[in-house]
């Protein structure tokens, strides 16, 4: 991680609006995690373990199209180039869904309502052979994903923010909003319902399946967004095989919010990231050792569990004898 | 009547150690097979007692002490986690700072094995005990997440005690497998060095194979032992259903945390004797994938059993020496460059710059998975495959052939 802008500011007012405008683009991120993790447990109980592999091949798929490829440059040259990028990283998110709903089809769906063990597991497996095969593609150096904006810094207020952090929060709220949307139309009832009661949907008519299908292609698709996002300028150069272990942070913020909580999973990552870049600004001892900002999410999580056992937002299990 | 599964007449027979006489006579063949392996007096198995497969097979030894740990907190008490690496880790560098060198770079005190292999599983127990208290708060998939995250914390401890570890760069020396009294230079029995034993010659593979036998029996006799207890049954019972254990009276909490340290006691001494074993290791090497091993091997040995334990060890530690068996062949085959084999061969393989296939032999960034690659998408798909098509492991297996022959000439 490179928190360029929190380190080098001259004054601590200046240096405290960078840490936040970092904190919040971090924090959207790990919302998009969290959020894709938090809408695949609700329809499926599955805690998708896989969720940072699909974000790393989401990224490579964008850098693939990008860069590699030049894909949208070839067909729509005269077009602007933020349009061209724009259309590439879409592109990449679309086929990340799709890989998302194979996956859900192949593994995920012989797996409903198994034992925990079996349903963590599964997901870590998926996690091991995307990574496999995605670490191949990416090969050994980090490949860059040639966003438009490039490494361009504005003044915001006291601070300075990068645009492609700007570009970070822009897109989290607009998924953010699509998702609160999507929720009101007639598939998002269907999922939110089938979520709440399984049967009693199903004998309404709703296909089980398609709405399994649907909540991990979303997943999929915001994991790659939050993939996208988190391998551009301020936090790293490329896409790298570390990508796929950048996700595994999100699972603090889905768990300080409760797994069943989309409202949570939005707050425990904004939590997660402005705790982790307070810590890496602030708590910068050298007896600390280095890394200790990476585990800061999952120190919050601890205390957090100690108080509240299923999160903030979480809805407490009511179980039988 | 007799011989028969599953039936007893006396309670005592029921809770024997071995209760019937077929698993007698399997065990005694089992055991006396171990045994002779590295002797390769076996016609067919001769080629175990080499010493790279002797130094698979007490990898495989080592794991089956970390799983049969995990077996107690997963199989028998039902709590996912994947923290196991953590006290791994814990284990491993109480016993390079107990037994280390003294006098290096990293803090060593030159302790001999008997101090630092049951210091190494107390001090984990300890820390096991310590975290235990958050880890019984939460239940099912937040505890896996809980221990997720302790693994993280662990990694990020390692690397910034560099005096303990060695940091990330060169790691540091684990003490050997060597048998002292005290501090005195020759040690009394070593474990890793050529030489004869009672009048045969063994490699130092072969002994250390003997000694983590000897660790691996002991420890499968006392985890039989801890499930025949009161305690032991408690976890089964926590297992089955905690609300309504603790309804009868079973201590929830209580029996959790006692569960977790003495998980922790095996991740500890398993941690150790890998760090003796590879006798060099960097932090990193106590990372979530370690972990993932052990919850595949009880999954795909079977889960909650101590024969499922041991096989998964067996099947998950060995199969990547039989992937990179297979691959070297599939190259060769292609490499020969004539008859059907060869070009079904060549599909699959790219041998060199311009060739495509999906796994690759050759040197260099070229398309096609390299070996190390091709071995974690083929873990990954059989982990998906058993798990869709045999959940009970390959334990489950069995069930199903003795279930055959129990019936027979009946289909049930």
């Amino acid at each position: 991680m490179i928190f360029i802008l929190a380190q080098e500011a001259p004054t601590a007012l200046e240096k405290f609006f960078n840490a936040t405008y970092s904190g919040l683009a971090l924090g959207a991120i790990y919302a998009l995690l969290a959020l894709g993790l938090v809408l695949i447990y609700k329809a499926t109980q599955i805690l998708n373990f896989a969720h940072g592999a699909l974000a790393a091949m989401g990224a490579y798929f964008a850098a693939y199209f990008a860069v590699t490829l030049n894909f949208p440059g070839r067909y729509i040259s005269g077009a602007p180039e933020t349009l061209q990028w724009v259309l590439s990283a879409l592109v990449a998110v679309l086929l990340a869904a799709a890989v998302g709903w194979v996956v859900e089809r192949l593994a995920i769906r012989p797996m409903i309502g198994e034992p925990l063990f079996a349903v963590v597991l599964i997901t870590i497996a998926l996690d091991i052979i995307i990574r496999a095969i995605t670490d191949d593609f990416i090969g050994n150096n980090p490949r860059p994903l040639g966003t438009p904006w490039g490494s361009d810094v504005v003044q915001l207020g006291p601070g300075l923010i990068a645009k492609a952090e700007i570009a970070t929060i822009v897109v989290a709220i607009l998924c953010l909003l699509g998702i609160a949307w999507f929720f009101r139309t007639r598939i998002g009832v269907a999922m939110r319902a089938t979520a709440f009661d399984q049967e009693a949907a199903m004998a309404q008519g709703i296909s089980a399946g398609q709405i399994f299908s649907l909540a991990w292609m979303i997943g999929a698709g915001l994991a790659a967004i939050a993939g996208i996002f988190s391998s551009v300028f301020p936090r790293s150069v490329g896409v790298s095989a570390a990508t796929a272990f950048f996700a595994f942070r999100a699972l603090p913020a889905v768990v300080i919010g409760g797994l069943d909580s989309i409202i949570g999973a939005v707050a425990g990552g904004f939590i997660i990231g402005l705790a982790e870049v307070y810590t890496g600004a602030y708590l910068n001892f050298s007896f600390l050792g280095t890394g200790f900002a990476g585990i800061m999410p999952y120190i919050v999580m601890m205390a957090v569990l100690l108080v509240r056992p299923y999160g903030l937002f979480g809805t407490e299990e009511v179980r039988r004898v | 009547m007799r011989g028969r599964p599953l039936l007893y007449t006396k309670y005592a027979s029921e809770m024997a150690l071995v209760p019937t006489w077929t698993k007698r006579i399997f065990l005694g063949l089992f055991l006396a097979l171990l045994i002779l392996i590295p002797l390769q007096v076996i016609p067919g198995l001769g080629f175990l007692g080499d010493s790279d497969w002797m130094r698979i097979l007490s990898e495989v030894l080592i794991f089956a002490v970390g799983a049969l740990g995990l077996h107690i907190l997963s199989g028998l008490t039902g709590q996912v986690s994947l923290g196991h690496a953590f006290f791994m880790g814990v284990g491993a560098y109480t016993a390079a700072v107990l037994g280390g060198e003294v006098g290096k770079a990293t803090i060593g005190l030159g302790l001999p094995m008997w101090i630092w292999l049951p210091a190494a599983g107390i001090v984990a127990a300890l820390i096991g005990a310590l975290v235990a208290p958050t880890a019984v708060r939460v239940r099912g998939i937040y505890l896996a997440i809980v221990t997720v995250g302790l693994v993280f914390i662990g990694e990020w401890m390692w690397r910034s005690l560099p005096d303990v570890t060695g940091g990330s760069q060169s790691g540091r020396k684990f003490p050997g497998l060597e048998l002292r009294v005290w501090k005195e230079p020759e040690p009394l029995i070593s474990f890793d060095t050529d030489g004869p034993w009672f009048g045969i010659e063994f490699s130092g593979e072969a002994k250390t194979y003997f000694f983590l036998l000897v660790v691996v029996i002991v420890l499968a006799v006392v985890t039989k032992n801890i499930q025949r207890t009161r305690t032991g049954r408690s976890f089964m019972a926590i297992r089955d259903r905690d609300v309504a254990a603790e309804v009868m009276g079973v201590p929830e909490a209580k029996s959790k945390a006692i569960s977790f340290a003495l998980s922790s006691f095996y991740a500890g001494v398993a941690g150790a004797l890998l760090g003796a074993f590879v006798s060099r290791l960097i932090p990193e090497s106590f990372g979530l994938f370690l972990s993932v091993q052990f919850l595949a091997i009880l999954l795909v040995g079977g889960l909650g059993t101590i024969t499922g334990t041991l096989l998964g060890s067996v099947f998950v530690i060995t199969l990547p020496r039989f992937v990179q068996d297979f691959t070297s062949l599939l190259s060769d085959t292609a490499e020969s460059g004539s008859g059907f084999m060869s070009s079904v061969a060549n599909i699959f393989v790219s041998t060199g710059q311009g060739d495509v296939g999906l796994v690759s032999t050759a040197a260099g960034n070229s398309p096609g998975l390299n070996v190390s690659q091709l071995n974690l998408v083929l873990y990954g798909v059989l982990l998906i495959v058993f798990l869709i098509f045999e959940p009970l492991g390959l334990y489950g297996i069995w069930i199903r052939i003795r279930n055959y022959w129990k019936g027979w000439p009946f289909t049930y």
